[in-house]
Order: structure tokens, then sequence, then C-alpha cells
């Protein structure tokens, strides 16, 4: 009986009835190895080469180009609406910041950006592509990395050049005084730095929920819930936790870009300036961690 | 080459894997067999690093998995057949990978064509059937030219004419070196397409032997007798101190002797046969022998509970459809 294991490498390989070009022989002869080296050169990978894939991924699929489509035109026709609204009922918006009226068209655009950074990743487990990117690519932080990045420079160049048309067409339509170099670097690029955060923060979670529906319902019950219950919360002694809870919801934090002041009484001095950026970034520091541990130690 | 020492998976009190220990070797098509639930993903899946294993380890080519920097390029899997973005089309669904392991665009033509799809290269992989499914996995497999090819249950879906396909592709990747590593539920399958066998069963090793040896060791060859003069037989086959073994439908199986020296044995009696002829037992029926204690989800149809039937010796349902019966011959 002829044990097969001694045969080795034979040439003259026939392929299947699909054979497209043939294939090379890789396997050198008579270098002392055993097996197949493939002929296509092996060169070292780095976080480029993720990133493009994740790139690939992102512009690859209709869902993300619709998702995006409805933030613009949320954040631009909501805009427009206020505006148009606001130059119809009063004669004189006097010495307003006018780039204030964005504010509802963003909030609402919260919910794409959500939605699209949590499926970045849970849409992966969904289908199992996940199992196809680990293999192709085992480190999980640099993953994790690609995703991040892609995913967010896309929000954060959508989203400010959104706003920065949508402001300008307010200027326009309304005639007040025109916004101050600080207030139009504020309500655009401090905007969406909140909004790429926030869609790192979906996109984490999705992460360590692993599960579209599931983590799209805690991003959206994060963003919304501290504002609901905060209605309800009519008790004396929870007044602190009341006030607080407007404060620091996300509404509220991204309200402070258009120049908003949060502070309530109890609370003390809400925070300002650039504060809510900061508040977003070490939350979403801290669900990254997590999600790549849960990524490096949990079975796919 | 894969070296699996000890790898054990345990989920809470249930053990998935139990201390397997195998090495997958280049230039032959080995078979993971198993019954359904016996931990052949799960071994699959701690193989490529998607799992831990609770103890035990996995190397590729002398290295864990997470120390191979384009792994594409080492090792291709074929996992799940829809483990692809519907949304994405054929084409795209290889680029993303092709460009996480910097193998050039123009393999990815190259493995569509190789498996038939460049038709539906740029459709979206949603409306491909299961078939289509599969051979997109397993292009996704060829990207990198890997000298090393895992396959889980890659006949699931195909039609003839694609099994067909994918048992010469998967002779031809070992004959030029490769180590191919092919996971089924079906002997019969197996029997086509593997040199060398590893069987587990409820997650522990049952058999890691050559395809050959194992033919040679569990099919049992007998002659069946057929006479409408029964008893004559047995007083004859008694005289010369054969023993014979009542089979259903008034059969008589004989074991270790010749149909020749029956035969000429009824002639001299002058005794009529209506059959003799020479029987192999099906490797299907050894495969589930050896792993009738570890089937973890019996079907309790029949009186006798499912597992391995009591009969069926040499029945022709299994492994004939693609000349399973020559295959089963090559041992004797």
């Amino acid at each position: 009986m002829t044990t097969p294991y001694q045969q080795g490498p034979r040439p003259g390989y026939q392929q299947g009835p699909h054979s497209g070009p043939p294939q090379p022989h890789g396997h050198a002869p008579g270098d002392g190895s055993f097996g197949y080296t493939s002929p296509i050169p092996a060169r070292p990978t780095h976080l480029g080469d993720a990133v493009a894939s994740e790139w690939t991924k992102i512009r690859s699929v209709r869902s993300t180009m619709w998702t995006l489509g409805v933030m613009v035109a949320l954040i631009l026709g909501i805009g427009l609406l206020t505006a148009a609204a606001v130059a119809a009922t009063s004669d004189d918006v006097g010495n307003e910041n006018v780039l204030i009226l964005g504010f509802f068209g963003v909030l609402l655009a919260t919910m794409c950006v959500i939605t699209l950074g949590v499926l970045v990743i849970s849409s992966e487990y969904g289908t199992g592509l996940i199992r196809s990117t680990l293999t192709a690519c085992p480190s999980r932080g640099r993953v994790l990395a690609a995703k991040s990045l892609v995913f967010s420079l896309v929000v954060f160049v959508v989203s400010t050049v959104t706003t920065l048309v949508t402001g300008a067409l307010q200027v326009a339509v309304l005639d007040g005084r025109s916004p101050t170099g600080e207030e139009w670097f504020r309500s655009t690029v401090g905007v969406s730095l909140y909004l790429a955060v926030l869609g790192l923060l979906s996109l984490a979670v999705g992460g360590l929920i692993r599960h579209s529906a599931g983590a799209i319902t805690v991003m959206i019950g994060l963003v919304l819930l501290p504002l609901v219950m905060a209605m309800f919360m009519l008790s004396e002694s929870l007044t602190w936790l009341r006030e607080a809870m407007f404060t620091y919801s996300i509404p509220a934090q991204l309200s402070v870009f258009y120049g908003s002041d949060v502070s309530l009484d109890s609370v003390g001095s809400g925070p300002r300036g650039w504060e809510p950026l900061w508040i977003m970034l070490v939350v979403t520091a801290v669900a990254m961690v997590g999600a790549y541990f849960s990524l490096d130690r949990r079975d796919v | 080459m894969i070296e699996v020492t000890g790898l054990t998976k345990r989920y809470g009190r249930k053990v998935a894997v139990n201390d397997l220990s195998f090495t997958v070797r280049p230039g032959v098509v080995t078979g993971f067999l198993g019954p359904n639930g016996a931990g052949k993903s799960t071994t699959m899946r701690m193989m490529l690093d998607l799992d831990n294993p609770t103890s035990g380890s996995v190397k590729i080519d002398g290295k864990h998995y997470r120390e191979l920097s384009e792994p594409l390029k080492h090792i291709g899997a074929l996992l799940e057949a829809k483990a692809m973005h519907g949304g994405r089309s054929a084409y795209n669904n290889l680029l993303c990978l092709a460009q996480s392991n910097r193998i050039p665009a123009s393999r990815i033509t190259e493995v569509l064509d190789m498996v038939g799809l460049t038709s539906v290269a740029k459709g979206k992989s949603k409306g491909f059937s299961m078939g289509m499914g599969q051979r997109l996995g397993i292009a996704s497999a060829l990207l990198g030219d890997p000298e090393i090819l895992m396959f889980d249950e890659p006949v699931n879906g195909l039609d003839p004419e694609g099994i067909h396909w994918i048992r010469n592709l998967m002779k031809g990747l070992a004959t030029e070196g490769r180590t191919v590593f092919v996971s089924s539920h079906l002997m019969s399958e197996m029997a086509l397409t593997a040199d060398h066998l590893i069987v587990i069963g409820q997650g522990r090793l049952l058999a890691n032997t050559s395809m050959a040896d194992f033919i040679h060791e569990n099919s049992r060859s007998f002659t069946r007798l057929r006479s409408p003069d029964r008893e004559r037989v047995k007083d004859a086959l008694d005289e010369a101190g054969i023993t014979a073994v009542e089979g259903t439908g008034g059969v008589l199986e004989i074991d270790g002797v010749e149909p020749e020296r029956l035969g000429e044995l009824a002639a001299r009696h002058g005794i009529v046969l209506h059959e003799l002829s020479s029987q192999r037992a099906s490797l299907e029926e050894a495969f589930m022998r050896m792993t009738a204690e570890s089937v973890e989800y019996h079907a309790h149809t029949g009186p006798d509970g499912g597992g391995a039937p009591a009969t069926g010796w040499g029945s022709p349902g299994w492994g004939t459809p693609a000349g399973g019966g020559n295959d089963q011959g090559k041992g004797a």
C-alpha cells in the first residue's frame, strides 16, 4: 500500500473546466523546501493597505451612499427651511448669529451618523464577512484603526462641506450681521468633528454589541433618552440630576458649538467652548478600548 | 503544513473540541471528517485564529496565525459561502480582500475566471445562488495563490458539474505541492478526493490514517450466497467447516471464503444457486460505526433508533453516484 505522503509536488496539474490563464507553477525545483511557493510577490502590508480595503468596502455599498445622502439632505434641507421660516416671520434678525439655525438639521443628521457608524462594523458580523476580514488581516487593532480612520474622515469631510454650504446660504437668505470667523469655524469644523467622534462612538458600540439593530438602538437611546427622562423628573429632590442630564445630553452639547449657554443653576457652569468635543473624545476612547479588547479576545 | 497540538475548546461545560492533535501535510488532500456537530468548523475557526482555543495551539508553517503578515498568501479558506456583503459585487468583495494583502487587482480577474464567475463579476452577490456563492468563496480562498487551502464543506450547494470541478481542483492543488484541508460529513465524498483522513467525533480524534489504510481496515468483504435449497447449502458448508451468517431474505453471508470455492462446493453437491457474489461493506457504514457513539443529533425514526443501520451491507446507496464502487475496491 502506498502512502501518498512521499509523493511530493508533481508538475502537470490540469485545472478545472473554467481554467483561465495558465497558472504559474510556483515551486522552485531543487530549492529544498517542500510544498508550494506562490509566484505572487509577498510585500509586507501596513495600515495603508487595510485603509484601502475599508475605503473599498464603504464606497462599494449603496446603503452607505444613501445614508450619507440623507445626512446631507437633512442638514441642507432643514437648515434652509428654518432660515426661510425665520425670514418670513421676522423682519429683523438683528445681532443674532444666523448659523445657529443649522442646529436642527445637524441634530437630525446625528441619526445617520449613528446608523452608518454602527453598520460599518456590525454589518460584517451580520453577514459573516468579519471572518473573511480577520483572516485577511489578523491584526484586530489594524482592522479597527482602518475602519475608524476611513469612516470618521468620510463623515468629517461630508459634514464640513455640507454645513459650510448651508451656513453660506443661511447668511445669504437672512440679511443679518455676518458671523465672525470663530462662529464660522465652530459651526462647521467644530460640529463636524463632534459628528465624526459621535460616529466613532457608534462604531465602537457596534463592535461591542455586534448586532446592528441593537447597537443602533443603544446609540439613539444615548442621544435622546437623557432629554426624555429629564422631562419626567419632576420631583424636587431630583433637580440636580435633571439639570445635569439636560446639560450633558448630546443635543445640548451639540448646541454649545452654536454658542448656546447650557449652564443651569444647580449644575453650575456647563461645558462651553470646545469642551463638548473633549468630553465626547474621552467617552469614545473608553468605548474604543473596549471594542478593541472585545475584537481581540472574543470568538468571532 | 498545519500543526495542531492539544487543541481544546470549551463552551461553558460543553467540550466542543477535545485535545485534538494532528498534522496536515503538503502534497495531499487531507479529509476532515465527522458527523454534524463533531467540532469540524470550530476546529477550522481556531486554525484561522477566529476562535480562541481554551488550550492548545495551531501553527501555520511554524507560525501562529497572527504572526503572518499577509495571511492570504499563505493560507486561503472557504468557511461559509455567504460570508460576503450582498450589496457588493463579486469583484468588489474580492477587491477588499486583495487590497488588504497587497494582491494585484489582475489576480481578481484571474480567480474569477478560474471559478467561472467572470460574467457575473460586476453583479451584486445578493442575487447569487448557493453554488455561485460557494464559487465566490473558493475564489477568495484562491486569491492569494496560497500554499495552504482550507475548505469547509465545499461541495454544499454545488451541482454535479460543480462537485466534479471542485474535486479536480482540490486534487490539482495538492498535486502542485499545496496543503489541502477539506472538511465533510460525507464519507463517500472523501473517498473520492482525500488521500489522508482525519476523523473526529464529539471533538475527539477517532482516526488519523491514510485513505487507503482506512479502506483496507474498515471495509469488511464477504461472499453473498442465495439458494432455494438453503438447508442443504448449510449442511454442505458445515461439512466443509465454513461458517455462514444468515442474512435477510434467505441470504447467507460468508466471511473470508472466495466465491470460487463456494461455487465449486455447491457444484460438487449438486445444489442450485440463485446468487453468488463478492461483497464489500460500504465506507459510509464503516464511518458511521466509528462515529456511532459520538453522533450528537440522532434522528429517531426507525425501530433501531437511527445511528448506524443494522442492515445494508454493500447497499448501493452509498458512494455509488460517481464510481464509488471502484474506490471501494481500492483497498482489496
